[in-house]
């Protein structure tokens, strides 16, 4: 199954699993898959382990989350070996540099799309904005260490969710007096 | 390129990959921008052309995308010295990326499954979510903004630009793209 999942395995996971293998149904597969999506970590390392662990236990996320990282991991080191016999030709390195120059792209693009993931956040479209620039500025631009911004900018953008949302459920009871 | 790792230097980069680990809130690619800190950067143990090639050949690849990181100790082993080192740097890197949050999924894996309404998961969820973008972002300006020289390299930043908008706003399949980079670059256009 990994070997199918260029750029991202995810979709494969999902056609395999809910439809072909009918280990669950599209609403429990959603359900993990958010949950493996917001813990730190490779989201799809994160997906198998839980798999595994609802089915068999420890062993069950070991076999899963190995199973997933062999065979890709191989072919990538063969890939890797096949580049460096060839790396001093300048075609391959120039080959090299523009998909780098696209792989730029992709990752820029797969942010960009989780903007329309925002619409619905409780912190609102300035605040959220706010927070994707700070986060920016301090990793691209000032180059801080992570270990000390993420938690710095997330504790604080969390407390503020955490804030918006409990603001938005009293207002949504219709038993809260006006 | 040619470096020298000691004993300490290996365990401090175990020690700072599973601390990413634990930071790599949205994927491991969030969390690259602070490999190439460390790795290109700060000490240098890699070339920036050997870190965007290790980020371009996993994408290419079939796979889950945290191989790249295995595919960066793998690139410091080898500028050590020796596939024995190369293996050596690659169990540091992916071992110490992975091992952490999995751990952390696994010991959540029940608890998140029953708690996913609570007020505290969701406030986690949405106030990471802006941040994961901004991140997001921020890896991509480190790969190309290593190319400074805006005369010779705007070729470069323009594909960026498109490929970027191709996968944001159409169903193009990803190896074509990643296809055409190549053949540019190949042929020298880029």
């Amino acid at each position: 199954m990994a070997l199918q999942g260029f750029g991202g395995v995810l979709a494969v996971v999902q056609r395999e699993i809910v439809d072909r293998k009918q280990w669950m149904t599209r609403q429990e597969f959603l359900e993990e898959w958010s949950v493996a999506q917001i813990m730190p970590g490779p989201n799809v390392i994160n997906l198998s382990i839980l798999m595994g662990n609802r089915y068999f236990g420890w062993r069950g996320s070991c076999a899963a989350a190995a199973g997933i990282l062999t065979f890709p991991l191989l072919v990538l080191l063969v890939l890797a070996l096949l580049f460096s016999g060839v790396s001093d030709v300048p075609a391959a390195q120039g080959a090299m540099r523009g998909m780098g120059a696209v792989v730029a792209g992709l990752i820029a693009a797969t942010g960009l799309r989780m903007i329309e993931g925002l619409r619905q956040n409780a912190m609102g479209a300035m605040v959220c904005a706010a927070l994707a620039v700070t986060a920016f500025i301090l990793i691209a631009l000032l180059r801080l260490p992570l270990a000390w911004a993420l938690p710095a900018l997330g504790s604080l953008a969390c407390l503020w969710a955490w804030r918006q949302i409990r603001r938005l459920e009293a207002r949504g009871r219709p038993e809260v007096p006006r | 390129m040619t470096v020298s790792l000691s004993a300490w230097d290996w365990t401090a980069m175990l020690l700072h990959f599973m601390t990413l680990s634990l930071l790599s809130v949205g994927g491991a690619i969030t969390t690259a921008p602070d490999m190439h800190r460390y790795l290109v950067r700060e000490h240098p143990w890699l070339s920036d052309a050997q870190f965007s090639s290790g980020l371009a050949l996993a994408q290419a690849a079939p796979g889950p995308n945290v191989l790249f990181v295995g595919l960066l100790g793998w690139n410091v082993g080898l500028n050590h010295g020796g596939f024995g080192m190369a293996l050596l740097g690659l169990g540091v890197t992916l071992g110490g990326m992975l091992i952490p949050s999995s751990l952390l999924m696994f010991l959540t894996a029940r608890w998140g499954h029953r708690n996913r309404d609570l007020r505290a998961v969701r406030a986690f969820k949405q106030g990471m979510s802006p941040i994961v973008v901004g991140l997001m972002v921020a890896t991509a300006w480190l790969l190309t903004s290593a190319h400074t020289d805006p005369l010779r390299d705007w070729p470069l930043w323009t594909l960026t630009i498109i490929a970027a908008l191709l996968v944001w706003r159409t169903r193009i399949h990803l190896l074509w793209l990643l296809a055409a980079g190549a053949v540019l670059g190949a042929l020298g256009w880029v």
